[in-house]
């Protein structure tokens, strides 16, 4: 018995050796960014492309964008790519970031019950608004994400241009779920609710239940995504030189297109835009 | 074979008390080297106690207990076995292994002295069946090679065969004769006046935490000096 | 076919096609609980066995807090982590955070207490019937730590096997710390989570499945090696007689 426990043991010292990080074996970064493009499956499309040019694999830590920024903050990432301009020009200004590039743009969209009881369901410029406003008016479920992230913050940019104030009307017909996009479309379509969704995520999203969607096309809905480079100055173990080549691939012709090809049933996801 | 003594033991005003409640009043005795001594009394006399002082698992609260050619803290040349003695879960002859370990005996050494304690206990058929599975005589007889290992000068029994049927009583009886033979001196207590009467060289008699009588085995059962010793030998209730 | 229906035959599909995207996720998953149990038994075993032989003041609160801990939820303990081992905390310079290494560490924070309270609990038990004949044997409470750790495998497993249930269950502190990281940190309550958020109930159920059988497989193994070990002292008993 002596003899199982010590190989046993020695199993085990083995596995904590395997354990420790294959950091040395090759050069990698760390990118902070939102749920949106990681669950869209956008990343695994794109990522194998960048590494295989260069050698330098992408680890991606898929956050809201909020916690995003607050990671990349803390020098927990080499790069971040968000979308939330506001924020992200706040990220540079404040000197936690460098270098910042506008990459690719997707769409919101309003998703609810075919049924559509509040009558939401338009489309084109300046159709998100009243849509909203007439959600209030009937007031009909909605989830929020309620999550600090950059489609939080859209929503909420949204709203207050419809004149509601949602706060007081949170707990009531305004559900906040403080969780990611994919939850969030979860319990609206168990509530049969309306949201506000990035397209990429509702595309890849499975449980779809009663809900499609009512209002897009608006060019009020635009989401640009941002890529940051996190300021070596403030941060001198981050990877610049690796982080740059990404941020220059992905911004390189040959990254936007890589970006452009991604398709969920034949239907383009993200739409580079890199200056 | 020795070439010193721990005995006598001294016991100099030795009193115990527990809870606020004094349960052994200031006993002074001498036991001396020879035939088995052993301890007397009904029920609550203190006796179990008096035999966990001498061995040292209690200190006393007042008086001191006092071993020849000894420091106080070599618990290895006098030995007890419980009533219920705790078998470790592993094989007998790792119990008893396991015992000459903790007394610093050299693996070498330990091989030899394992099968001599198996052998004297009538164990050797048993010793890789796990302590545990024995039965209650085996269990108790195990408990004695244990002890009987490191080779004590002093063999503490509490009640050795409280709960065995006659023949394995016989049988552990046997074991501490030879015990004894070996050199050991024997410090017992029993319920059992027949035992007693077969085993003792000299009696101790305890009422009530006190130590009453201190006499010779022959005239303690033949004319007891005290009316608790008389009425206890008569099978009267005592408290 | 119903969501459960779903479930179990996306459960087949993963184990009969031996997905190797799934035996990655399985295998550091099992690499990360099983790391972080035997380190915890390596710290909790000691501790609790001391805990439960020594007096010293506030002993009696130290094990109220250590109960306490018992219930510290995952996310928490992922969020303490966090702070440690992120380049703004003090162990930053490790560059540990988002690596294996982190969520064995978070997780080893999360099981030891289970297992010091277990080992404490079976310890104090153990002492109770078997100190006096251990002292008079010749043990200090000390040399005896091993001697009842020993006497109380059985029981003992069982706090372990608690412990690893924990471990292996657990999605708030290695998604925090961990990050979730495809080929990197993804183990499979993080794979659920991602699953769950996508969408996609049925594979995430299905992964669920395959979590509960990689459980399954870990409990039956400590049972046949008991089982083994009872076995082989059998056989050595017959070979003897």
């Amino acid at each position: 018995m002596k003899k199982t426990l010590g190989s046993l043991a020695a199993a085990f010292v083995l596995t904590l050796g395997l354990a420790a990080p294959a950091a040395a074996q090759e050069q990698f970064i760390v990118v902070a960014s939102t749920t949106s493009t990681e669950q869209s499956g956008l990343f695994k499309h794109i990522l194998p492309r960048f590494t295989e040019q260069s050698g330098i694999e992408v680890r991606v830590v898929a956050q809201g964008t909020g916690q995003a920024l607050k990671t990349a903050a803390n020098g927990d990432a080499d790069v971040v790519l968000v979308h939330d301009t506001v924020a992200e020009e706040k990220f540079v200004a404040d000197g936690f970031g460098v270098d910042r590039r506008p990459v690719m743009y997707n769409d919101f969209i309003l998703i609810g019950p075919k049924a559509d009881p509040a009558e939401a369901r338009s489309q084109g410029e300046g159709s998100t608004v009243p849509a909203l406003q007439k959600i209030a008016q009937a007031e009909a479920p909605f989830v929020s994400r309620g999550d600090n992230s950059g489609t939080h913050a859209a929503e909420l940019r949204f709203w207050s241009q419809a004149g509601v104030d949602v706060k007081a009307a949170s707990g009531n017909w305004y559900r906040e779920t403080g969780s990611g996009m994919g939850p969030t479309l979860n319990t609206a379509a168990a509530m049969d609710a309306y949201v506000l969704a990035d397209r990429g995520t509702w595309l890849s999203f499975k449980n779809r239940g009663n809900l499609e969607i009512l209002v897009e096309g608006d060019p009020a809905m635009f989401n640009q995504y941002g890529v940051i480079l996190v300021n070596p100055e403030r941060h001198p173990h981050v990877k610049a030189d690796a982080g740059r080549a990404f941020m220059d691939w992905l911004t390189s012709e040959d990254g936007q297109q890589a970006i452009a090809s991604y398709q969920i049933d034949g239907e383009q996801l993200f739409f580079p835009n890199a200056e | 074979m020795r070439n010193f003594s721990i005995l006598p033991l001294e016991l100099c005003g030795v009193s115990f008390s527990a809870g606020g409640k004094k349960l052994i009043h200031d006993i002074d005795l001498m036991i001396e080297d020879g035939p088995a001594t052993i301890l007397l009394g009904p029920n609550g006399a203190g006796k179990s106690l008096l035999l966990r002082l001498c061995h040292g698992l209690l200190q006393p609260t007042t008086g001191q207990v006092i071993w020849r050619d000894l420091g106080r803290h070599m618990p290895k040349l006098h030995a007890m076995v419980f009533q219920r003695p705790v078998m470790l879960r592993r094989s007998a002859a790792a119990n008893i292994d396991y015992a000459l370990k903790l007394n610093g005996i050299c693996r070498q050494s330990r091989k030899k002295l394992v099968a001599e304690a198996l052998e004297l206990a009538g164990l050797s058929d048993q010793a890789q069946t796990p302590a545990r599975v024995l039965s209650g005589g085996q269990q108790q007889r195990l408990a004695i090679a244990r002890a009987w290992a490191c080779r004590p000068q002093v063999l503490f029994l509490d009640e050795p065969t409280a709960s065995l049927d006659p023949q394995a009583t016989k049988a552990v009886e046997t074991l501490i004769g030879q015990v004894q033979e070996s050199g050991t001196k024997i410090i017992m207590t029993t319920h059992d006046l027949g035992q007693a009467r077969r085993l003792a060289g000299e009696v101790l008699f305890l009422h009530s935490g006190r130590l009453i009588e201190h006499r010779p085995a022959e005239p303690f059962f033949s004319g007891p000096a005290t009316s608790e010793a008389r009425a206890f030998l008569a099978g009267d209730l005592l408290w | 076919m119903s969501t459960i229906g779903e479930s179990f035959a996306a459960a087949l599909a993963l184990i009969l096609g031996m997905d190797p995207a799934l035996r990655e996720i399985v295998g550091l998953s099992l690499q990360v609980s099983l790391t972080a149990v035997f380190l915890a038994a390596l710290i909790g075993l000691p501790l609790g066995a001391l805990l439960a032989l020594s007096s010293f003041p506030g002993r009696g609160a130290v094990i109220v807090l250590s109960n306490t801990l018992m219930g510290l939820p995952p996310v928490v303990v992922g969020l303490l982590v966090y702070l440690m081992l992120s380049r703004a905390g003090p162990f930053g310079v490790l560059s540990l955070l988002y690596t294996p290494t982190a969520m064995i560490i978070a997780q080893v924070v999360l099981v030891t207490p289970i297992i010091v309270a277990y080992s404490r609990q079976v310890v104090e038990d153990l002492w109770t019937e078997y100190g006096e004949q251990l002292r008079s044997l010749g043990a200090g409470r000390l040399s005896a730590t091993p001697t009842l750790l020993w006497e109380g495998r059985f029981p003992l497993t069982t706090g372990i096997l608690a412990g690893f249930g924990r471990a292996s269950a657990e999605v708030g502190a290695v998604m925090i710390v961990g990050g979730n990281i495809e080929h990197v940190t993804r183990v499979m309550t993080t794979a659920i989570a991602l699953e769950v958020s996508r969408g996609d109930l049925p594979l995430a159920l299905g992964l669920g499945i395959v979590l509960l059988i990689l459980s399954l497989g870990v409990n039956a193994a400590t049972a046949l090696l008991a089982m083994a070990t009872r076995q082989e002292r059998r056989l050595m008993r017959r070979r003897v007689a």
